[in-house]
């Protein structure tokens, strides 16, 4: 179940997005870490210090792309700039997949930088699968599309998140990335049961899996990626990995970033759901 | 409402300048109000009305692209004084806001929008001016391509006055009026020492800044800015110098970009020569040139 056509039949552990807060840590005393998660954008670049550390990094670790602004959810044509770009990235790192974001961020060619919330209409799926499809086949490896936390919700909207998640990467015939924390930031910002839409996403088209910590405020919670990970995600995690199997798991820590090694035993922790979930399978 | 058109009603939105209180405006952008015009297309839940949600979004557009641009461009902060230059960031994203997938291009327009609005710097333009282009340069200069660097091998052959010798990508010239290079090293380091410091402190900084602005004297300095280990460096050259880098750049062959760096020159004849014998060993040690591309054959 873990290795699929969606994650390139890869079996990769537990891994941590790599930040430069920790490139010294990393570089310096070389720990064992499954693989690492890089922003894209951060190193679509023409040269520097990104990339060579980028590179320092490709010659010890397993590394996977993950991009914030694709925004497969646009109603625009993909940038052919960033196309370009992300392919020499691609052809660097050999990842084995690249994920990004269901959502929108820019229209008209203006970038807000942000991740915003999708209407889920049939005609939002088809528009989204097929850039999903074009980019897929222009990149030539793998794609996974994330759920992303959101804080709106639209009159338009002619089903559920889970529903258009599952309508969309069936009309792309691409991965999942199951972010289970934006799950949780979602659930409690639009009063559904999280557990329903874990329940909901097709296992088996499931190539990663994100955790992370969010921040509360008084009528809603925002993902912030500057905590630890919550027992309620960890629930929703566990329940994850029941149904998809041992999969790629990674940790994400964006802001107030503590030192590497109290990120990487949080990310750790997923360890002890992934152990019950392979005796599970064995039984 | 259609994916395209609810895109730009929210994008709209979203991109309008948020209050002096750092809320949502009241109008929105269609001139109505801008509850009904949020009402239009986002649903209210329980807790937050629809406003409130498109709020969270407006608040967050724009607390991103200030917070990429205070840290792009600390010493134009410091130069204008922090309520100037967030005014200024605001107007300058309104007129110019990213075109580009990365947030590292935002402040690309930036030295152009501030020559066609001189108003946000006033006396201060020719400083903020300065104070921007070293800001943008040291961005360019960090993740700059790197070509392969000139090796001797390459130069065999080549006739010495025709040579035609490539700076890297990567390297930027700058002629200022002011040492900007000073006060932006300055700004860093106090930058540095505040992530530690208590708010008395930093008030006594911010007056430390202003009054080291105030200071700041012109003066021609003519600058490169370029890496060494992947790590941005300002080095100031001669005029001379500068001359010749920049007439290479443009394409020049060695003869013809040393005769006219040197024509108003008041260098004394008797230096030249050592001077330049001393500029290329400079150059080739920091690898300021690149090897010469390769024509494609001829079919």
């Amino acid at each position: 179940m873990p290795a699929n056509k969606f994650n390139g039949f890869t079996d990769y552990g537990i891994g941590i997005g790599l930040r430069a807060p920790h490139y010294d840590h990393i570089l310096s005393r070389k720990p064992v870490v499954d693989w690492f998660e890089i922003i894209s954008e951060n190193f679509m670049i023409d040269g520097g210090r990104p990339l060579q550390i980028l590179d320092q990094i490709l010659e010890q670790y397993k590394v996977v792309q993950h991009g914030v602004s694709m925004y497969f959810g646009s109603a625009e044509k993909p940038n052919r700039e960033h196309l370009r770009r992300l392919k020499e990235l691609v052809k660097l790192t050999k990842t084995p997949w690249v994920s990004d974001h269901l959502c929108w961020g820019s229209v008209d060619g203006r970038y807000t930088h942000d991740l915003l919330p999708m209407p889920y209409t049939f005609e939002a799926a088809k528009v989204t699968a097929q850039k999903v499809r074009e980019v897929r086949d222009y990149l030539e490896v793998p794609v996974a599309v994330e759920n992303v936390s959101s804080y709106a919700e639209f009159h338009v909207s002619e089903m559920t998140e889970w529903e258009f998640l599952n309508e969309v990467v069936e009309r792309a015939d691409c991965g999942i990335l199951l972010d289970v924390n934006n799950i949780y930031v979602s659930s409690q910002n639009h009063s559904f049961d999280p557990m329903t839409y874990v329940n909901s996403v097709p296992a088996e088209r499931v190539a990663q899996i994100h955790i992370a910590g969010h921040s509360k405020y008084r009528k809603y919670i925002l993902d912030t990626h500057d905590h630890p990970v919550i027992d309620p995600v960890w629930k929703l995690y566990d329940r994850a990995i029941h149904r998809a199997g041992h999969t790629a798991t990674l940790l994400e820590w964006d802001d107030s970033i503590p030192s590497f090694n109290e990120v990487h035993d949080e990310a750790k922790k997923a360890n002890k759901f992934l152990a019950s979930s392979v005796l599970a399978t064995a039984v | 409402m259609k994916l395209l058109k609810l895109q730009r009603t929210m994008a709209r939105a979203v991109m309008q300048p948020l209050t002096a209180s750092e809320r949502m405006q009241r109008k929105a952008p269609d001139g109505r109000a801008m509850r009904s015009y949020a009402a239009r297309f986002i649903k209210p839940n329980d807790r937050l009305t629809s406003f409130e949600r498109l709020e969270i979004y407006n608040r967050q557009y724009w607390f991103r692209l200030f917070s990429s641009m205070t840290e792009d461009f600390p010493g134009l902060r410091s130069v204008l004084g922090e309520r100037r230059f967030d005014a200024m960031c605001k107007a300058y994203i309104v007129d110019c806001p990213s075109r580009s997938f990365t947030l590292r291009n935002l402040g690309a327009k930036l030295e152009g929008w501030l020559r066609a609005h001189p108003s946000w710097a006033g006396k201060k333009q020719t400083l903020a001016l300065d104070i921007t282009r070293l800001e943008w340069a040291d961005i360019e200069a960090f993740d700059g391509e790197a070509k392969p660097a000139l090796r001797t091998e390459d130069l065999a052959g080549a006739a010495g006055a025709e040579l035609r010798l490539q700076l890297q990508p990567y390297v930027r010239l700058l002629d200022l009026h002011y040492p900007v290079d000073d006060l932006l090293l300055a700004v860093r380091k106090d930058d540095e020492d505040t992530d530690f410091a208590s708010n008395a402190f930093q008030e006594r900084r911010k007056r430390k800044h202003v009054r080291a602005v105030a200071k700041l004297k012109p003066g021609a300095v003519f600058l490169v800015v370029h890496r060494i280990d992947n790590s941005v460096y300002f080095r100031r050259v001669s005029v001379e110098e500068f001359a010749v880098l920049n007439f290479l750049r443009q394409g020049k062959a060695l003869g013809k970009a040393l005769d006219a760096a040197f024509r108003k020159s008041k260098m004394p004849l008797g230096e030249r020569a050592e001077s330049v014998q001393q500029w290329f060993e400079n150059w080739a040690t920091l690898g300021w040139f690149c090897q010469p591309e390769k024509k494609p054959a001829a079919h």
